[in-house]
């Protein structure tokens, strides 16, 4: 019989968005009321009515990403999300998306390096219809190098895009190699292109036999519809599926780092330095775990708005930062980056934004935050959860993301209690523990000549090319 | 405060092609499980209310008509700045505690321009409300300039273009407005330049302040956790300082050039970016559904449209490639783009060209007109599935003056279109002979071809 909890909490509840759901501020009010259960066959099935509209947020969230590649085959994981739309035995290439529109519905997916998830959003009258399809390409892609070949290079193209074609993106894309020694989130997501390009048909398959399966993944449906409403349906659709063994997330140790790195990239497209700084830092799933709330405060008063730390010091009373900000999200099965982003004022040198984010830094460790500070942050945090609650995507994306990387129900529920309890010492101590040279990268992204003395950030003029005039070492 | 999402520019694109759908959006009526209360204050100022307890949350957006082509010459960027600066501090709180005002109670406040309109946003937890809308009211009505306040910001916008200034998007947006307005106002950019951003004094900004915000020409929606009888005293408290009318600013109506020829602006990049389109329509046109149904095949349907069937999913020639129609106060534009290795560019722009001609030529199936529909009525809820969301759509249909019924009205709108209606206006729109293209990057086999009307682009032509 499944296995059926339904929760009902009154109190305050938050989850952690990953980065690009900041979007979303901070709340806190209702709980999400989500209810679960599992299907015979390991299918785990999260369900959090909303009956403001008749809509549904459907979403099927594999535990496999990036992260869980061979070696040699990076980009797989995402390669086969874009495949994952080219045909099985009954939905011909190219249709799935053409389904869901021709039923009013919009449909995407996207891969993480913990997961990959699918979704679409529709009307309640078509949840049938969208199990249904995902149901069916659970197991049944049907592949052929007519289908293959063409989104090969569609993957490339998509890289160009995201990363070939912009510097601050290929710098960062060498500062994950360099903050993870042996992580596999040192790869990108996307993969490295020599390698996409070796990826065929064969790997795509045995990838998706290998981690496709209902005991490896979650159903997240979040809209028009209850517990009671979904678990035939997905008993239907979903439970004829059978379990296959899926191997272990078996993820290489991250060994201590020993040694401060820093990443230099020059680029004749580049108009305006950068400065970013890397800390390898605990999340949910690794590290000091027992540090990621606090960390996610420190992130809101270190760098989280205009009143933060790094944008007041160094933006307002120092006049060299344009934009200053902190990024961190703990929703990972590994350790994973605390993030600062940094860039200068026109005329303003990359030495002198990286003197004062130290300064920042330094203050931080020694003096501490203050009260004051932490309670700020934690009512954003908390009226995160609120304004999150105003879309059922972004519910969805919440309990999908945290139960993918090994986190439950009850902590997502729980987030804002957990936030709550942090104390100023437990941010203290999270800082001190982090910002530690060694645990960092830092990252600069130079125009290709910067005139001696420079004003690097100033060089009008055509495109120049190349290696002629190599910026030396900052420091 | 600056916005802290990147700067919004003209030609609004996506990378991904599902998304282009959404883009050729403009005013969508709620369906008909949305109830909108038009209230007047006591005062006269109106706004649309979608009143929702499931959440403790209120969304307030308004627009004030007349944007940032009315920056004046040699000052563009001005409403943008005026409007990075509108919560850098206000009445007696200076920028950090006037943002510490808002941040300690997790409200959200935040001011934009685009050509035709300025801009604000709203959103506060219900145990806020107050306090949200006297922080509006401050900044509307007492805005503090501080010196400070407005270098960092001058700062911040000019260090956004400079970092842009290589990127090849930013640069084939920037290149082809210029060539299609040529002189007109909708070619200068938004967000300024360098040269004009540091002529802007605090005088121009106090100027802005006080007159280019009139009440007469101020639109407003409201949603969430908020009754008409709360909300109709706040409108007076909230915008009643503001001048009745607002300057008016003559925007004419731009004559667009387009030689339809393909420019190549040069740059070192593994991928092009190109940028192409046409004359469009006007969303009071009386063929504006027509148009609206003939881009989602074209390409604003993502995986449903021809533009991705053809470029991306037969021939992987790119990952985002799409059309959408941009209609403005004084012009109306039909655009797309597509971003490819500069070894496929050529083939590219041949095959979008090929479908731009196609369209008038052979109109569209029965099939593609059945499935348009289905899409663009059936997938209208989802636009109105949040508070945040309704209050946007509800300001989308009062800026484009489309009436309180108007939500009721689109479907019968959308189902009333026919296959010769989408061939008609295709045949107006997508003519071949003005598709204009700009790609920037090192295209290969694509020599800069000028079109038939090359020459001085930059001197206004005809009006077609």
């Amino acid at each position: 019989m499944p296995n059926v909890r339904h929760l009902s909490h009154r109190f305050a509840v938050a989850a952690v968005l990953g980065a690009w759901l900041a979007l979303v501020g901070p709340a806190g009010a209702a709980g999400f009321d989500a209810e679960t259960f599992t299907l015979a066959n390991g299918l785990e099935v999260v369900v959090i009515a909303n009956r403001r509209a008749p809509v549904i947020a459907n979403m099927v969230w594999y535990r496999v990403g990036a992260a869980d590649e061979e070696p040699g085959e990076s980009g797989l994981a995402h390669f086969l999300e874009h495949l994952m739309f080219k045909g099985t035995r009954d939905v011909p290439p190219g249709e799935f998306s053409k389904i869901v529109a021709h039923n009013g519905g919009n449909d995407n997916a996207f891969t993480g390096h913990d997961y990959t998830a699918y979704f679409q959003r529709v009307a309640r009258d078509r949840l049938d219809l969208v199990l249904k399809l995902e149901a069916d390409r659970m197991t049944g892609l049907v592949l052929t190098d007519k289908e293959v070949l063409p989104e090969r290079k569609v993957v490339l193209e998509e890289r160009r895009s995201r990363t070939e074609n912009d510097p601050g993106a290929l710098l960062e894309e060498q500062v994950m190699a360099a903050l993870y020694l042996n992580s596999p989130y040192r790869r990108p997501v996307i993969g490295w292109a020599e390698e996409i390009a070796r990826l065929g048909r064969d790997e795509a398959i045995d990838f998706y036999r290998r981690h496709y399966a209902p005991n490896n993944a979650i159903l997240v449906v979040v809209g028009d519809v209850s517990a009671d409403e979904l678990r035939p349906l997905a008993e239907k659709y979903f439970g004829t599926i059978a379990a296959v063994p899926v191997p272990p997330r078996m993820r290489p140790p991250e060994p201590r780092p020993r040694a401060a790195r820093r990443v230099i990239l020059t680029d004749a497209r580049v108009r305006l330095a950068e400065l970013t700084r890397d800390y390898l830092a605990p999340s949910y799933g690794a590290g000091k775990r027992e540090h990621a709330y606090a960390l996610e405060i420190l992130s809101e008063i270190l760098g989280g708005g205009p009143t933060s730390r790094l944008y007041r010091e160094i933006a307002i009373e120092k006049k060299l930062a344009a934009m200053a900000l902190a990024n961190y999200s703990p929703t990972a099965i590994d350790r994973v980056s605390f993030s600062i982003h940094l860039s200068p004022r026109p005329g303003v040198k990359v030495e002198k934004l990286e003197t004062a984010l130290d300064g920042v830094l330094g203050d931080l460790s020694t003096r501490g935050v203050n009260a004051d500070e932490v309670a700020s942050a934690k009512k954003r945090l908390r009226a995160s959860v609120t304004y999150a609650q105003d879309s059922i995507f972004a519910v969805a994306n919440i309990f999908g993301a945290a139960l993918a990387t090994g986190q439950t129900v009850a902590d997502v529920e729980a987030w804002p209690e957990r936030i709550d309890a942090v104390t100023v010492a437990q941010v203290n101590e999270a800082a001190r523990a982090l910002f530690v040279p060694e645990n960092s990268v830092t990252g600069v992204l130079l125009p290709a000549s910067a005139p001696a003395g420079g004003r690097e950030s100033e060089r009008e003029g055509g495109p120049e090319r190349g290696p002629g005039n190599r910026q030396g070492a900052i420091r | 405060m600056s916005a802290w999402a990147r700067l919004l520019s003209l030609c609004a694109r996506s990378q991904l092609a599902a998304l282009a759908a959404l883009l050729s959006m403009l005013a969508i009526a709620p369906a008909a499980a949305i109830e909108i209360t038009q209230v007047k204050s006591p005062g006269g100022i109106e706004a649309w209310l979608v009143a929702d307890r499931t959440l403790p949350i209120v969304n307030l957006r308004f627009a004030v008509r007349g944007g940032a082509a009315a920056d004046p010459a040699g000052k563009e960027g001005l409403a943008r700045l005026a409007a990075a600066l509108f919560d850098e501090g206000a009445g007696p709180y200076p920028s950090q505690e006037f943002q510490k005002r808002l941040e300690d109670r997790a409200i959200a406040l935040g001011f934009s321009a685009g050509p035709d309109n300025f801009s604000g946003n709203l959103r506060t937890l219900a145990d806020a409300r107050d306090q949200a809308f006297d922080l509006l009211r401050l900044a509307l009505a007492e805005p503090r300039f501080d010196p400070e306040a407005i270098e960092r910001m001058r700062g911040e916008l000019m260090s956004d273009i400079k970092s842009r200034q290589d990127d090849p998007n930013y640069v084939a947006a920037r290149e082809w407005f210029a060539l299609v307005f040529g002189k007109h106002p909708y070619a200068r950019p938004v967000e300024g330049t360098l040269d004009s951003l540091p002529k802007i004094a605090r005088a121009d900004l106090q100027s802005f302040a006080k007159t280019r915000l009139g009440r007469d020409r101020l639109v407003i929606a409201v949603s969430g956790a908020i009754t008409a009888e709360e909300l109709a005293p706040l409108l007076d408290k909230t915008f009643g300082r503001l001048p009745a009318t607002a300057a008016a600013s003559e925007i004419p109506e731009a004559a667009l050039q387009f030689d339809g020829g393909t420019h190549v602006v040069e740059k070192d990049v593994p991928q092009s970016v190109v940028l192409f389109g046409g004359a469009g329509i006007k969303r009071n046109d009386p063929d504006w559904f027509a148009a609206y149904v003939m881009n989602y095949i074209l390409g604003g349907g993502g995986f449903t449209s021809r533009l991705t069937e053809q470029v991306r999913e037969k021939r992987g020639l790119a990952y985002s490639v799409y059309s959408h129609l941009s209609p403005l106060d004084h012009a109306g534009l039909v655009m797309g783009g597509v971003a490819t290795e500069n070894g496929h560019v050529a083939q590219s722009v041949d095959l979008i060209r090929e479908e731009w001609a196609k369209f008038g030529a052979d109109g569209v199936s029965d099939a593609e007109l059945a499935n348009a529909k289905t899409y663009l009525n059936g997938s209208f809820p989802l636009q109105l599935d949040s508070t945040a969301k309704i209050a946007e759509v509800l300001l989308s249909v009062q800026l484009d003056g489309l009436g309180i019924g108007y939500l009721d009205r689109r479907a019968g709108l959308i189902d009333a279109v026919t296959a010769e209606d989408v061939r008609r206006v295709a045949r107006r729109l997508l003519d071949p002979k003005t598709l204009t293209f700009v790609v920037v990057g090192r295209p290969a086999g694509l020599a800069a071809a000028p079109g038939p009307r090359e020459k001085d682009t930059r001197s206004p032509a005809p009006r077609r």
